[in-house]
């Protein structure tokens, strides 16, 4: 596809209903009210001449090229910072315009290097473009005047340079790390002639607060900051627009290529997720893609202890039929199994969970989730009737009170954490309730006016001492429970919220956070005008995973924050497509559009079009594979795109079973920790090798697009078929179009769902079906999908997981921003410059008693198993509390994360795990074992080399 | 008892009043005399500093300038009874320099204790605060509108306008806030205001806060000034300590409070933007207008900015009623201007008159012409920004329209003159230097046009093309002038084009090839 670059504005939209008409050179144009001068031209495609203005940053004024004339107006004023006014009449292009224009464009080229030959934004630089459109033809003061500051090149970023030589000190940088990013990091140095762009206190990029999100270097309008992809490879020609694979957020960007070279990923400003801003992860970090680690060819091998064998796509995918075909006859038909993935797409989601439910003819189909978010799908499921967060991105833009409890938005979902950082700086009340001070809890321009810092396990409690005030201090929105929630089961829990148990004063007890903070948070929730709570994996991690989500529920209906814009239930979700993984069926108890599958219609329904008997029965949730092949009842499994040894809890637990079975298929880019218990290796497709689609936190259904042949010569959803075929179930799909449009077919919620639609539309929200073509951004603003709103009385059950003085110290654990999940891929780019090992944080009294100094080598032990990493020490955890990340399989934490899970879903309590930290010399000893393993598992043998 | 009178201004501190007082109180203990020693603002007659008022039945008897070492002479000549001596310049208030002004913002300055709040008050102070109240918000808007009072920072913009559009925004948190930032060369009228009256500024700024609906003031105070600093904060804790400021603003019901924060020593922080950034703790850079600071100010309210001068002259409007301030003045230009004349002048300091005064009467009449004792070749008006008048121009009356109509400005008030030994071309050089230097560097024509603008006048000046870079230069000006975002990048090419038309031989012009071009 062409290149063909957005437009840019100039200046963003206004939003204002009223419209003004006004004229511009001669035409006459309409336009809302705010909208500056630049961009009512720009509707009528007149581009006033500009350098400082870009339409995703406000109005700045400062390069004075886009002055106009108004008629009865003195002077010269600047377009993008006039706003347009009824009958006004502007002229874009007069003498005195032309002379100024020129002479302001003189100015710049006075002090540019002339390289633009040999410039690594030649032919995309704005400032050429406006030298060509003013008509610039001679610099009469010469080129030898003083220059600008020029502190050298910095090239410590690993994706970006900044070559000041180059800077004409449009601000554009330092205002898209202020309004974009929400970072501050950068700024103008010095003042007059010697301002200067610099990070944070005239430090280097990687030295400065900077996160790397990319956004100065998008704003930049000249090759100061620039992608070191472009210095090395050159511009792109080419551009397809396609959606990030890594978190929840779901960002849309456009690939820009030259012929099959990525060369850069620029955030889209159509993407209705992203508004065109991009995270570290999602603008740069895509060079796994060619890593030479990635596999591309199929290998078997007998025993796991054996050396990898490459074979041919035949040879693998007969071996791996004929070995499941094997055990089924052997050991019965639920003795195999397979895991979908929440990194593929949704068509690969719904074949692999098609291929078991019909081809293996069971249900023995988990996911990711189950891990992750499957307590927010129970639920959301049960209190309001749909699996999924109510509200739309954008939604936060009209947020009066912003909840975050068990989420660390700047780190795990970094681009929507920037609009929500922007709303707060224009005034919106943060309340977090979080073990850890997350950067939320204070950065620059944002501090939460209240922070609970609640023991971790605490969440039931906390949350329901929360609905004790509103319930006890009368803050009950009354007439929307009467109007929309079942009024008897409300009763029922207003009458167990308002036990003297829950109040404050008691919960602190056992919370550890001051009543007084509880009860001006519950009252600023209830009273402070549009309130959405926003959550992460902080409230599903936990025995009490469920409850807590149940929890959250309540309290947005009993303050009637539910059902319109700024308000909701908002669960942040981990991975890029695990929203469209459960969608699609990917447990054992649903099909596709989380029905169950005793569901007598909807089973009828989907054995018509599948042509097979389906079990009515759920089948084995992941915890339950792991202990049957511990029992010897469940020996194959098909996993494609988890690393369930690295990601679950337990991992010794896990180790042995993947062990005890004798047919593991893993079918992934590289060689993960899973991998080191597989039989056979399937080599997967990237994000960028493949179509299809994914679906976001905010049920948006996103286009991913083919941009380069898979190096593995296959996309995931055709390996997928393949297996299907030589199973003996066919499938016949040309393009996952054909499998959306089965999907549609199948699901009520996406009836409406086609690729045309997603072409044309760029994106929808599911509902997307008759009753709306278009798809739903705010879900239950009439009813609920249950109809009527369901309050569930969460009873606080403190887990079995208790600190003693064995083990005296609370474990929790998350992620960081420059690394996603177990970091397969992240690790294999240069993100690691930013975390090359996880660490564990300690705070400073806990580590004194321990003797432990910060980058100290640590021994973290459970009941479960010991690990050792590096202690960081920091106030940012309480005394009490410990907490590292897993995002590198040297680590390994989940070695010592317990087998404890949600009460409903089994979703592991990773949140929670009792631990002693110690000094320790270095790795422990399943460390350094597991390391020989690993090394020994990932062997391949050297293809034989025919005789000659 | 005998009760005299030395400065505390910065400028009589600057030319030894400090010692002064100390060799006064050392005679007096010596001496056993009963000696009291009033520290008052400055008369505004630098070329007499120290001078020392000796209270007596005729009127306060000025003598000046003192010396240190000098005043046992002084003492020993009787001056404490207020005998005549050679440094004797009789009663002040009627010594003529003084006397022919017409003081009306600076009523009080040099006459009263700064530090003392009754001395304040018996000399009239809150007197317009007692009147604001009696009229209540918009009776006040309708005095100021009356007066004609227009903003004494130099852009001239009638101040009742401004308040009226502060008033009419909806009720929410609004702010007063002072430009204090007096960085104009040849200006101090602000600093002689906040150090020798500063219970005025006080008061101009709380009937300004009633007016708008403000309840919260702030000084923005450049850091040069920390006398000012001082004098600024016992008053507003006095003024607080008696209930004039706080929840209840001299009992009336309205609350107004205020503090004093200090600059960074940048120029431009003086431009009203500017200087919002300054307050809000980030770097001062000029922000694009609209949305004026009047609807959109400091953190995002609704803001008046105003120069100390047009608060500090809001008690009297108040008082003596805008009727009567309006009768003072010519044409659009109302009221009076207490003018600064500086530079190599030789009666340097504060005349307050009305408008309609001329260049040549201040220049030549009141400061007496230059300190060198050589003929005056140029006066620069308006600070480092104004342009440079010659002779020719000195029938210029002093009123906002009429400098205008000379491609000059009136500024801040004031006037710096320069003998026949001045180069004009090192003043065109200098206006871009300053420029470059103080630019907050946002805007293109002001960051890079002034550095261009440096070397093109050194090209001139060497004679290297010169025809095609005046050219140049005065399209360089024409582009600064009209492209600029604020009046810094816009007003430095006034000093360097009056220069060039003004004085063209110092640029090397041929005098036959310009007498032929007339």
């Amino acid at each position: 596809m062409p290149l063909n670059p957005e437009t840019d504005y100039g200046t963003p939209k206004s939003k204002s209903e009223t419209l003004v008409t006004l004229t511009i050179d001669g035409t006459e144009v309409t336009v809302p009210e705010g909208t500056s001068i630049m961009r009512a031209a720009m509707e009528l495609g007149t581009q006033i001449p500009k350098l400082c203005a870009t339409d995703m940053l406000d109005s700045f004024g400062s390069c004075r090229l886009c002055l106009i004339e108004i008629e009865g107006r003195n002077g010269t004023p600047a377009s993008c910072t006039t706003p347009v006014g009824e009958g006004m009449v502007v002229k874009t292009q007069t003498d005195r315009l032309k002379r100024l224009r020129k002479g302001v464009m003189e100015l710049y080229i006075s002090e540019h290097p002339l390289d633009c030959l040999t410039c690594s934004a030649n032919g995309d630089c704005e400032l050429q473009d406006m030298a060509g459109a003013v008509g610039l033809r001679d610099v009469r003061y010469g080129y030898d005047g003083k220059k600008h500051p020029n502190p050298g090149i910095d090239a410590s970023n690993p994706y970006f340079t900044y070559e000041p030589s180059k800077c004409i000190v449009c601000s554009r940088c330092v205002r898209a790390c202020e309004e974009v990013q929400g970072t501050f990091a950068l700024t103008i140095a010095n003042r007059g002639f010697g301002s200067v762009v610099s990070p944070s206190m005239e430090e280097s990029f990687l030295d400065s607060e900077c996160v790397s999100c990319g956004a100065c270097v998008q704003a930049c309008p000249t090759a100061t900051l620039n992608e070191k992809s472009v210095i090395e490879i050159g511009t792109p020609d080419t551009a397809t627009v396609t959606t990030c694979a890594y978190c929840g957020v779901g960002c849309s960007f456009r690939a820009e290529m030259r012929g099959d070279e990525l060369v850069r990923m620029i955030p889209q400003k159509d993407g209705k997720a992203n508004r065109g801003h991009s995270c570290v992860k999602g603008r740069f970090a895509y060079g796994y893609a060619h890593h030479k680690d990635r596999i591309t060819k199929p290998m078997i091998r007998e025993k796991i202890t054996d050396p990898w064998r490459e074979v041919s796509w035949e040879e693998a995918i007969q071996h791996t039929v004929s070995e499941f075909k094997r055990i089924q006859a052997k050991y019965g038909q639920s003795s195999i199994g397979g895991i979908t993935s929440s990194r593929c797409t949704n068509e690969e989601t719904f074949l692999v969970q098609k291929l078991i439910r019909a081809g293996f003819g069971n249900n023995n189909v988990d996911t990711c989730a189950r891990v992750c978010h499957s307590p927010t799908g129970y639920g959301l499921k049960t209190t309001y009737g749909e699996s999924a967060g109510t509200q739309d991105f954008d939604s936060v833009e009209d947020t009066d009170v912003i909840l975050v409890i068990g989420a660390n938005p700047t780190d795990g979902h970094p681009v929507f954490a920037s609009r929500m950082k922007k709303r707060l700086r224009q005034g919106a009340k943060l309340i977090v309730v979080d073990p850890r001070r997350i950067d939320l809890v204070e950065s620059p321009n944002v501090k939460a006016d209240y922070h609970l810092p609640l023991r971790p396990g605490t969440n039931v409690a906390v949350l329901t001492s929360l609905a004790h005030v509103i319930v006890t201090e009368g803050l009950v929105n009354e007439q929307f429970v009467r109007e929309r929630c079942e009024w008897d089961e409300f009763e029922d829990w207003a009458r167990f919220a308002a036990d003297p148990r829950h109040a404050p004063e008691e919960v602190e007890k056992l919370s550890g956070v001051p009543a007084d903070l509880i009860r001006k948070a519950a009252r600023l929730y209830a009273t402070g005008g549009n309130a959405a709570i926003y959550y992460g994996l902080g409230v599903t991690e936990h025995s009490q995973g469920s409850t807590t989500v149940m929890a959250i529920a309540n309290l947005a209906m009993a303050t009637g924050n539910i059902g319109r814009k700024g308000v909701g239930v908002n669960p942040l979700r981990g991975q890029n497509n695990v929203q469209g993984s459960c969608d699609m069926g990917s447990f054992p108890h649903e099909l596709p559009g989380y029905r169950h599958v005793s569901e007598t219609a909807t089973l009828e329904l989907f054995e018509s079009l599948w042509g097979r008997p389906l079990l009515n029965e759920p089948g084995l949730r992941i915890p339950n594979m792991i202990d049957a092949a511990l029992d010897g009842s469940f020996k194959g499994i098909y996993i494609q795109g988890e690393d369930i040894l690295q990601s679950d809890p337990n991992t010794q637990h896990m180790a042995a079973g993947l062990a005890a079975m004798e047919c593991v298929v893993v079918q992934d880019l590289f060689l993960i920790e899973t991998a080191n218990y597989a039989h056979v290796f399937l080599p997967g497709s990237t994000f960028l090798e493949k179509n299809g689609t994914f679906t976001n936190a905010e049920r948006r259904i996103q286009r991913v697009r083919k941009v380069m042949a898979p190096m593995n010569g296959y996309e995931d959803w055709e390996i997928t078929q393949m297996l299907s075929n030589a199973l003996g179930y066919p499938m016949h799909y040309d393009h996952p179009s054909q499998i959306m449009d089965e999907i549609a077919r199948l699901t009520p919620t996406f009836t409406g769902v086609s690729y045309e639609k997603l072409d044309k539309l760029g994106s929808v929200q599911w509902p997307c079906n008759d009753e709306a073509p278009e798809g739903t951004p705010i879900m239950h603003t009439e009813t609920f999908t249950r109809g009527k709103g369901k309050f569930v009385v969460t009873e606080y059950v403190a887990t079995d997981e208790k600190t003693g003085p064995r083990f005296p110290l609370l474990l929790t654990t998350g992620r960081i921003l420059s690394q996603y999940n177990v970091g397969a891929q992240t690790r294999r780019t240069e993100n690691v410059v930013w975390h090359e090992e996880d660490r564990l944080e300690i705070h400073p009294f806990d580590a004194e008693t321990r003797g432990i100094r910060d980058g100290d080598f640590v021994k973290i032990t459970s009941r479960a198993g010991e690990t050792s990493l590096r202690a960081l020490i920091t106030e940012r955890v309480a005394p009490g509390v410990v907490y590292t990340t897993f995002h590198h399989p040297t680590t390994q934490v989940n070695v010592v994360t317990t087998e404890f899970s949600d009460w409903a879903t089994n979703c592991p309590e990773y949140k929670v795990t009792a631990v002693q930290v110690a000094p320790s010399n270095g790795p422990s000893e399943w460390q350094e074992e597991y390391e020989e393993l690993s090394k020994a598992a990932r062997r391949i043998a050297e293809p034989l080399v025919a005789a000659e | 008892m005998t009760r005299i009178y030395i400065s505390r201004d910065s400028g009589a501190l600057a030319l030894g009043a400090e010692a002064v007082v100390k060799r006064f109180e050392k005679e007096a203990k010596e001496r056993g005399l009963d000696l009291e020693i009033v520290r008052n603002g400055s008369r505004g007659m630098y070329w007499l500093e120290p001078l020392v008022e000796v209270e007596t039945d005729q009127g306060r008897v000025g003598y000046g300038p003192v010396k240190a070492s000098k005043v046992d002479d002084l003492i020993d000549a009787g001056i404490l009874e207020g005998k005549p001596h050679k440094k004797c310049i009789g009663v002040v208030d009627d010594y003529p320099w003084f006397k022919n002004q017409t003081r009306l913002t600076f009523a009080r300055v040099g006459t009263t204790d700064p530090r003392s709040l009754e001395d304040y008050q018996a000399h009239g102070g809150y007197a317009g605060l007692t009147k604001a109240l009696e009229a209540g918000p918009d009776g006040i808007i309708e005095e100021v509108l009356t007066s004609g009072l227009r903003g004494r920072g130099g852009a001239g913009f009638p101040t009742g306008i401004k308040w009226r559009t502060v008033a009419d925004t909806p009720p929410q948190q609004k702010y007063i806030v002072c430009n204090a930032d007096e960085g104009d060369s040849g200006t101090f009228a602000d600093r002689m205001i906040m150090e020798g009256d500063p219970f005025v500024l006080i008061e101009g700024m709380t009937i300004a806060g009633i007016a708008v609906g403000a309840t919260y003031g702030y000084i923005y105070l450049r850091s040069e000034y920390p006398h000012s600093s001082v004098a600024l904060r016992a008053a507003i804790d006095a003024a607080r300590g008696a209930g004039l400021l706080g929840d209840n603003v001299a009992g009336s019901g309205y609350a107004f409070d205020m503090e004093v924060r200090d600059g960074a020593g940048a120029y431009v922080c003086g431009e009203e933007t500017s200087l919002l950034d300054s307050l809000e703790g980030k770097r001062g850079e000029v922000r694009a207008k609209p949305p004026l600071p009047a609807h959109v100010g400091l953190f995002g309210q609704p803001t008046i900015i105003n120069n100390v001068l047009s608060l500090a002259t809001v008690p009297i409007i108040m008082d003596k009623g805008g009727a009567f301030y309006r009768d003072f003045g010519m044409g659009k230009s109302r009221g009076t201007m207490p003018i600064q004349l500086a530079g190599n002048i030789k009666h340097g300091g504060l005349y307050e008159t009305a408008f309609g005064v001329t260049l040549g009467e201040l220049v030549d009449e009141i400061g007496g012409g230059t300190y060198s004792g050589r003929p005056v070749r140029a006066v620069q008006v308006g600070g480092p920004l104004g342009a440079y008048f010659p002779r020719e121009l000195f029938d210029t009356p002093f009123d906002y329209e009429a400098f205008a109509a000379r491609d000059g400005l009136i500024g801040h008030g004031g006037i710096v003159v320069f003998d026949d030994t001045v180069d004009m071309a090192k003043q065109a050089h200098f206006a871009m230097e300053f420029c470059a230097i103080e630019s907050c560097g946002k805007c293109t024509p002001c960051r890079i046009g002034s550095a261009r603008g440096m070397e093109v006048i050194d090209k001139i000046v060497a004679n290297e093309n010169r025809a095609e870079n005046l050219e140049i230069l005065e399209d360089l000006c024409n582009t600064m002038k009209l492209g600029s975002l604020c009046a810094l990048g816009g007003f430095a090419p006034y000093p360097v084009m009056s220069a060039v038309t003004h004085f063209p031989e110092d640029f090397g012009a041929d005098k036959k090839r310009l007498e032929a071009a007339e």
